[in-house]
């Protein structure tokens, strides 16, 4: 089938940069990566590396000062009639009623903050049955049936209780389980996770992610993973994306990029995971130096200043774009440019 | 949701104990006492007080007997209605006060229904719109309106529209209705009157709760729920309107509580000068001629009176946010 | 989501970055305070109002207590500063009459009779600084009276000369809220900072104490205590009680900012460590507690000010205040209380413009300071 080649999204050199009075911040730099349907997508890096910029960038929910300054971002369709097999997002209007019936309907975002991403004024069950209506044409009786019914599917107990209830009454697993519902509400083709699983203890991390993963086996959706965690995203992805300062360096199936890592920046960041097979009272390494503030882009490859295999009048003069560097593996490195 | 009710009445119950004991030192603070005063007054008339006769007044309020004594006789007589004797005007202090409490609570109102009917869509424009032009001017007018206490308000005002219009504004009835007794024509003489000591009043109390609710709502539109309500595709203004708005609607319903007090207290001062027929012009008469018992009864009044308006307000609070009335305390 | 940058950072140049580093608390605040153009405004013009205050004499030209009966209810008359095209400031000459029909007071000014100002002119006498026996002030007339020839802002019914009185009004006013706000500060800082340290039941009493006290109308309470203050004291006595009963209450609001940093702060690991390395409490509160929160105080103390002010020139308004003979804001704005008098005589309306200058500078400032007293939060 031609659509198992085709990606339900696809990023391509994604700007998204922050206009302040001082200056400006280049947020998102050149991203690009593509969302197979059906699969999950990891993207990881450093905090400040343009992850929850990128996400907020393909929902259209960027807030000012920050604009998408160039890129495309491609959401494929099923070409029906005149409607296009595809729409690039970007080139709608934010808040247009377009984007309006993407957001939600077939784009779903999941935050990373249970406690503060449901309002502390208002019900579940309101706020679910909102989504519903929303991209649904249903009455509010039927919306509120389908709204129970979600809550049951996420795990949550007793669900026609729960819909009276306010956030500040449920545990953050049980907002992070609503949030989802609410997500889930109208069958999304793509959900976008945003480091769903940080605020939660270790326990509670591992049931959502379960939750993710057999919703994801029963709804045939894509899924976005944004996490810090490499241990997440083994668990989880697919495919990953690795981001440092608003920049894919590398990206690849999560068994290559686990594997044979070629970007210095993967590997480094890999090295610097404690395993049982560290040996005791040794020091982990560490990526040397810190991440640039956010003025002070470094030139050439914003790596250079921190990586060990740093090329001396190449690294620091022009930047790297992405090149194959594997089968389905593609870094964006000089390292491999002649390769 | 009960306890805080209990907490927020007892609360109540011991303001307005502490607003009667300053009443009763405020009546106690002039040299001599009530009764002295009394004689003093019958005599001027010509009427003699027999000994007896004051004797017996000494005893009703206590004054041969300690401080405590005297308070609890006077709120005993106050819990029965009897306010006592104005000096000057030589009438029961109630009245004296007559319309007056009922006309001061009816322009404090309709000065807190102004300003918040002109404060909330303010502020939020200004927070959604945040450096715009609008939210400028309106950060401008707001910082004059905070600087500007309202009696030179009152003043200003006073003098533009003699200057301008030759019209006088003060007082809150036309002359034909001002010792008429209530009808619909009076009441609705009053509503034309009310505008401007209303606006006059409502001023700085609108700067101020523009300024809450403006930062109160660039807090909440930044937080995640915000952006989650986005992501579901709702229209932006439905957005800002029923999560953000809704949320710093809190904060904003708890500022009532001193905020009627700060417009109650502005409206004796304003009273003064556009002599409008409420509390404030006899309270500052009263305390010129150390009327006692007038001034300290219109104290207690007024107090009370921002009692029941805070009362309210932690009512309202109370209907609104979930967080206390489920969880109950703040 | 960390992608919004700490305003510090973002205020201050890349190449500058590691001077944040090492900056003390105050430089911190003071470049962030910079930044804010209103507050820097406002700072300047509380500096020449209390300038005015300690030169208020000097700045007079007249003495404010004199009475022309000559010159009542004039109107100001503008100096001219050019004469011939040479700069030579002098006012016109005026002579004041009655309107024969209406017996109301005319004044005509002739221009031939030209005096002319001179600058450290002598004048009446006054101590400088309470202290400095002088004549000079800044100007005045070389022939005559000052008090019969130079009024930039007009007299009152009692042909005193406004801009004279203004000045020694600013100096009360000014220095009134001074003092109210210093014992304000005493009192909040006092109970703040017991409830804070406390908590418990003492911090139960004094939050409600502060509850009641908000909820209390304070116009009125305040008018029924200046009322009390005996007929016979003198000027200075009821300066002082008028300054304690407006400090009675506004304590209220400085205290609930010197609980809220001392709750906030007990909390912080600097605190702890020097309880376990053996600081008494006091040593805590006054070398790790209250440097800590200084900056707070002092954005709150500012803020407190202009609610000071407005309070006495309110009541002094109302006649409860400061009174005559003594001079203030309120004490002046008390001529211009009937419509008739304003409509005859509306220069006397202009001590309401020191007023709200001096009340928005200090809420400028105060919003300014209170925006770098936090100069690592947002």
């Amino acid at each position: 089938m031609e659509n198992e080649e085709q990606p339900i999204l696809s990023v391509r050199n994604l700007k998204t940069f922050f206009f302040m009075d001082e200056g400006t911040v280049r947020a998102v730099e050149d991203a690009s990566f593509d969302v197979e349907p059906g699969k999950t997508l990891g993207i990881v890096g450093e905090s400040g590396c343009g992850k929850s910029v990128t996400v907020r960038s393909i929902l259209r929910i960027v807030e000012r000062p920050g604009r998408i300054v160039g890129g495309q971002i491609l959401l494929y369709r099923n070409a029906a009639g005149d409607r296009p097999g595809h729409v690039d997002l970007t080139q709608l209007e934010a808040n247009g009623p377009e984007m309006l019936a993407i957001r939600g309907d077939e784009i779903a975002l999941v935050f990373q903050e249970p406690m503060t991403s449901l309002s502390p004024v208002h019900t579940i069950g309101n706020q679910l049955i909102e989504a519903i209506l929303l991209h649904r044409q249903v009455s509010r009786r039927e919306a509120r049936e389908i709204a129970a019914e979600l809550l049951h599917q996420v795990g949550i107990p007793r669900p026609a209780g729960r819909l009276e209830e306010y956030s500040f009454q449920l545990s953050g697993g049980l907002r992070q389980r609503a949030m989802i519902a609410i997500a889930l509400s109208c069958d999304p083709r793509l959900l976008i996770a945003d480091e769903p699983t940080t605020a939660l203890d270790v326990t509670t991390q591992g049931q959502i992610l379960d939750l993710l993963r057999s919703l994801q086996e029963e709804r045939g959706m894509a899924i976005i993973l944004i996490t810090h965690d490499l241990g997440v995203i083994a668990e989880m992805a697919d495919d990953v994306v690795v981001m440092y300062l608003g920049q894919t360096v590398e990206k690849g199936p999560v068994d290559d990029i686990f594997h044979a890592p070629k970007h210095p920046y993967t590997q480094s960041l890999l090295q610097s995971i404690p395993s049982i097979h560290s040996r005791p009272r040794v020091n982990l390494p560490t990526i040397s130096g810190s991440v640039p503030h956010p003025y002070n882009r470094p030139s050439g490859c914003p790596f250079h200043p921190r990586c060990p295999e740093y090329i001396v009048g190449t690294c620091e003069t022009r930047a790297p774009s992405l090149a194959p560097v594997g089968e389905r593996q593609e870094a964006s490195c000089f390292l491999y440019e002649d390769a | 949701m009960l306890a805080y009710l209990a907490q927020r009445f007892l609360l109540a119950i011991l303001t307005v104990w502490a607003v009667s004991v300053l009443s009763f030192f405020i009546i106690q603070l002039p040299a001599g006492d009530y009764v002295d005063a009394y004689i003093a007054l019958q005599r001027e008339t010509g009427t003699l007080v027999s000994r007896q006769e004051a004797e017996n007044l000494r005893t009703q309020y206590g004054l041969d007997q300690p401080v405590y004594v005297q308070y609890a006789k006077w709120v005993a007589l106050i819990l029965q209605g009897n306010f006592g004797m104005s000096m000057e005007w030589r009438r029961p202090v109630l009245e004296v006060i007559g319309d007056r409490l009922a006309l001061t609570i009816v322009v404090s109102v309709v000065a807190l229904l102004f300003t918040w009917a002109v404060a909330l869509p303010i502020g939020i424009y200004s927070a959604v719109r945040q450096y715009s032009f609008g939210d400028y001017i309106f950060t401008f007018v707001g910082f004059f309106g905070l600087a500007t206490p309202s009696f030179l308000l009152a003043l200003v005002v006073l003098y533009l529209a003699f200057s301008l219009f030759g019209a006088n504004i003060g007082g809150l009835f036309s002359s034909e209705f001002k010792l008429a007794s209530w009808s619909l024509a009076k009441v609705w003489d009053l509503l034309k009157h009310l505008p401007v000591p209303a606006l006059i009043l409502a001023l700085s109390a609108t700067a101020q709760l523009i300024r809450v609710m403006r930062a109160n709502l660039l807090d909440e539109v930044r937080k995640p729920y915000v952006v989650t309500a986005r992501a579901r595709g709702l229209p932006e203004r439905r957005v800002i309107l029923k999560y953000p708005v809704r949320v710093a609607l809190n904060p904003f319903a708890s500022t009532l509580g001193y905020l009627f007090p700060h417009i109650v207290s502005g409206s004796i001062i304003v009273s003064v000068v556009l002599s409008l027929p409420t509390m404030g012009p006899v309270l500052l008469r009263s305390l010129q001629s150390q009327d006692m018992f007038l001034a300290g009864t219109i104290v207690l009044l007024i107090g009370v009176m921002t009692v029941v308006g805070t009362f309210i307000s932690d009512l309202v609070l109370l209907l609104i946010d979930p967080r206390i009335r489920l969880v109950g305390g703040r | 989501m960390t992608e919004r940058i700490l305003p510090v950072e973002a205020a201050i140049a890349p190449e500058q970055g590691e001077r944040i580093f090492v900056a003390s608390q105050w430089q911190l605040m003071w470049w962030r305070f910079r930044k804010h153009r209103l507050a820097m405004i406002g700072a300047v013009a509380i500096i020449i109002f209390y300038l005015a205050v300690i030169g208020a004499d000097f700045i007079s030209y007249s003495d404010p207590e004199v009475t022309e009966a000559n010159f009542s209810q004039m109107p100001p008359q503008p100096v001219r500063l050019f004469d011939g095209g040479a700069f030579r400031p002098h006012v016109l000459g005026v002579k004041g009459a009655r309107d024969p029909n209406t017996f109301k007071r005319v004044f005509q000014t002739d221009p031939n009779v030209k005096i002319p100002l001179r600058f450290f002119a002598r004048g009446y006498k006054y101590e400088f600084l309470g202290i400095i026996p002088t004549d000079r002030h800044l100007i005045g007339v070389d022939e005559g009276r000052a008090e019969e020839t130079i009024f930039l802002l007009g007299t009152d019914t009692l042909g005193r000369d406004l801009w004279s009185r203004l000045m020694a009004g600013t100096r009360v006013s000014l220095t009134i809220g001074l003092v109210s706000v210093a014992l304000s500060l005493f009192l909040g800082v006092l109970f703040g900072g017991l409830s804070g340290l406390y908590g418990g039941a003492v911090d139960t009493v004094i939050q409600r104490l502060i509850e009641i006290l908000r909820s209390i109308p304070t116009i009125p309470l305040w008018m029924g205590l200046a009322a009390g203050l005996p007929r016979n004291w003198t000027v200075l006595q009821v300066y002082f009680a008028i300054t304690i009963i407006i400090s009675l209450v506004g304590w209220t609001e400085l205290a609930r900012v010197v609980r809220g940093r001392f709750l906030a702060l007990r909390e912080e690991d600097f605190v702890m460590a020097a309880e376990l390395s053996g600081c008494s409490q006091w040593r805590i509160i006054f070398r790790h507690l209250v440097p800590s929160f200084m900056s707070h105080i002092i954005a709150a103390t500012t803020l407190a000010l202009p609610v000071m002010i407005i309070s006495e020139t309110s009541l002094s308004f109302l006649g409860l205040g400061i009174r005559p003979p003594a001079i203030s804001w309120g004490v002046l704005l008390q001529d211009a209380q009937s419509l008739q008098s304003v409509a005859l005589s509306p220069w006397l309306l202009i001590p309401a413009i020191p007023v709200i200058a001096v009340i928005l500078a200090f809420n400028f400032v105060g919003d300014g300071l209170r925006d770098a007293a936090d100069p690592y939060g947002v």
